[in-house]
């Protein structure tokens, strides 16, 4: 595996098994990067191996097979320090994903806020990032401000200043959207937010595939990804915190691995990070996503966004040249995803369609209806690229969708 | 023409088509011919759940058939609507209860029937049965 030198599209695609499949008797193209990625055969081998070698329960058994374990599921939880640049290991804590990250970081909340605070996030969440904030201000009576977005699909930062002040303990921002690609400029929300001693979580999500991320330098409170769209399997995430605030919060769920000494009259609950790891883990996912950075780190970060930015530019002339074809999110600051609609036709249509031709795009919202409301539309074509995508693909993306257009006209 | 015949007339149109093209223009094409539900019935209760795009069904009795009224802002979805109106529309609610929509299958439109693809056409074969459900006890 050697990219450093070069960026390699014909080997790194000889890596994804997945794309050698054909789909209604087309060669499968793969365009719904931002839901989740595909895994190259490393990270897949990586899984059968942990099984097939060394599966087993981690962290308390002697035996050799247990210790190689712990080892390998403590080693992922190192390149994933490295990788972000974090300061301690034992701010790192596995989860199953992003949405399991916010909703501990939410729980934590839960009890430290009152009717009195207020919490800010942004019109550019997903469904999954507003749903745990409600759910937390129900009960404790916080109230919620959002930071509206402009026609480019960005964040308007003068109302953020505004509704930003003394009462305000948390902002919860994605680093980019799902819908859009908008790249948010976060580390100027952190800086504003601890001003007045607010908390800042960022999701990661959309964010780590395409590029890298140093949290000391971001100064952010909290940080999450989730494994599977970066080339690492599903159920595995990651949520960084600062170790001041997971020792605030509260443990999220009961169970083994988080405690220290139980008795029926107390428990004691055990150093970070396995105060909010109960249970046992998901040892081969944890160790599947070390891999995964592995992986992208070889064929290098910046690789990844050169080659990403020429083809989201290749992307969006090439689709400019189809008449009625707008496009929802233009940022300046934005990832490999391409939001549009055809003036007259259903996105639902042109997805169908473009399935047909072997073609994998999203339609709808994107768990997003906030965003699509803000453009008053019921729903997108999405497409989102990632490294190993090619021009070519995106030749055919052009010629399938003309033809769908002119059957749907 | 009973619900059988009419499923039986519509995969031997379908076993014309040499190839998925052909049977998406004619599936767009009966989008433009289904018998259109009334604007005042487009109502948010007669909203079939679970469409990416809005999809409305309405029904009424007339003659002791039970006639069906649809329409969607997709177009493809408007044209499967279309071949399921072909078959349960203007039959008995007896004769719609007794059969099933096996025919979408034979016509290789399975995909669009697949509980998990949010079209809405499982939830409108449904709503198509509870209609009938509600006439047939009348």
């Amino acid at each position: 595996m050697i990219y450093k030198m070069s960026f390699d599209i014909n080997k790194i695609r000889s890596d994804f098994p997945i794309l050698k499949r054909k789909i209604n008797g087309s060669n499968f193209i793969y365009f719904d990067n931002a839901a989740t990625s595909q895994k190259p055969n490393i990270v897949i081998d990586s899984i059968s191996d942990y099984y097939k070698n060394y599966n087993s329960n981690i962290h308390r058994g002697v035996h050799t097979i247990s210790q190689e374990a712990t080892d390998a599921y403590e080693n992922a939880r190192a390149k994933i320090q490295k990788h972000f640049n974090i300061r301690n290991s034992h701010e790192i804590i596995f989860t199953s994903g992003t949405t399991h990250s916010i909703n501990l970081v939410a729980n934590g909340f839960q009890d430290l806020l009152s009717d009195k605070d207020e919490i800010i996030i942004s019109g550019l969440e997903h469904h999954s990032n507003i749903v745990p904030w409600q759910m937390m201000t129900e009960k404790n009576g916080a109230k919620i401000k959002i930071i509206p977005i402009n026609e480019n699909g960005e964040l308007n930062m003068k109302a953020y200043d505004n509704i930003l002040n003394s009462k305000t303990k948390l902002v919860f921002v994605n680093h980019v959207s799902n819908a859009l690609g908008t790249v948010n400029p976060i580390k100027t929300i952190i800086e504003k937010a601890h001003k007045v001693n607010a908390a800042v979580l960022i999701d990661g999500a959309q964010a780590s595939a395409h590029f890298k991320t140093d949290l000391q330098e971001l100064d952010a409170d909290f940080y999450t990804t989730s494994a599977h769209k970066l080339c690492g399997p599903t159920g595995i995430g990651m949520l960084f915190g600062k170790e001041k605030w997971l020792k605030k919060l509260p443990p999220y769920q009961g169970g083994g691995e988080m405690i220290s000494d139980v008795t029926f009259e107390k428990t004691t609950y055990a150093e970070l990070p396995h105060k909010f790891e109960a249970g046992t883990p998901n040892v081969s996912g944890a160790i599947a996503f070390g891999i995964a950075l592995d992986y992208l780190n070889e064929i290098g970060f910046k690789n990844i966004y050169n080659y990403e930015s020429s083809l989201l530019q290749y992307t969006t002339e090439k689709l400019k040249l189809i008449p009625n074809l707008k496009i929802y999110g233009e940022s300046k600051d934005k990832t490999c995803v391409i939001s549009f609609n055809i003036d007259g036709i259903h996105a639902y249509d042109i997805g169908a369609l473009l399935d047909k031709f072997g073609i994998a795009v999203r339609t709808g919202q994107h768990c997003a209806q906030p965003i699509m409301d803000h453009f008053g539309i019921s729903g997108t074509v999405r497409v989102s690229l990632s490294f190993y995508n090619t021009k070519k693909e995106i030749d055919v993306l052009y010629n399938s969708l003309k033809q769908a257009i002119s059957m749907l006209s | 023409m009973k619900i059988k015949e009419i499923q039986d007339e519509i995969i031997e149109e379908f076993s014309l088509f040499e190839d998925w093209k052909q049977k998406y223009e004619y599936i767009i094409e009966l989008g433009n011919t289904i018998e259109l539900i009334d604007e005042k019935n487009k109502t948010d209760s007669n909203l079939i759940k679970g469409c990416q795009s809005k999809l409305w069904l309405y029904a009424e009795l007339k003659n002791g058939k039970v006639i069906y009224t649809a329409d969607s802002e997709a177009i493809i979805t408007k044209g499967i609507s279309a071949i399921l109106l072909r078959v349960f529309s203007n039959q008995t609610a007896k004769d719609i209860l007794n059969s099933d929509a096996k025919y979408i299958d034979a016509i290789g439109l399975k995909e669009h029937l697949s509980p998990t693809r949010a079209n809405g056409l499982v939830s409108m074969i449904k709503q198509i049965k509870y209609y009938a459900l509600a006439f047939n006890t009348n």
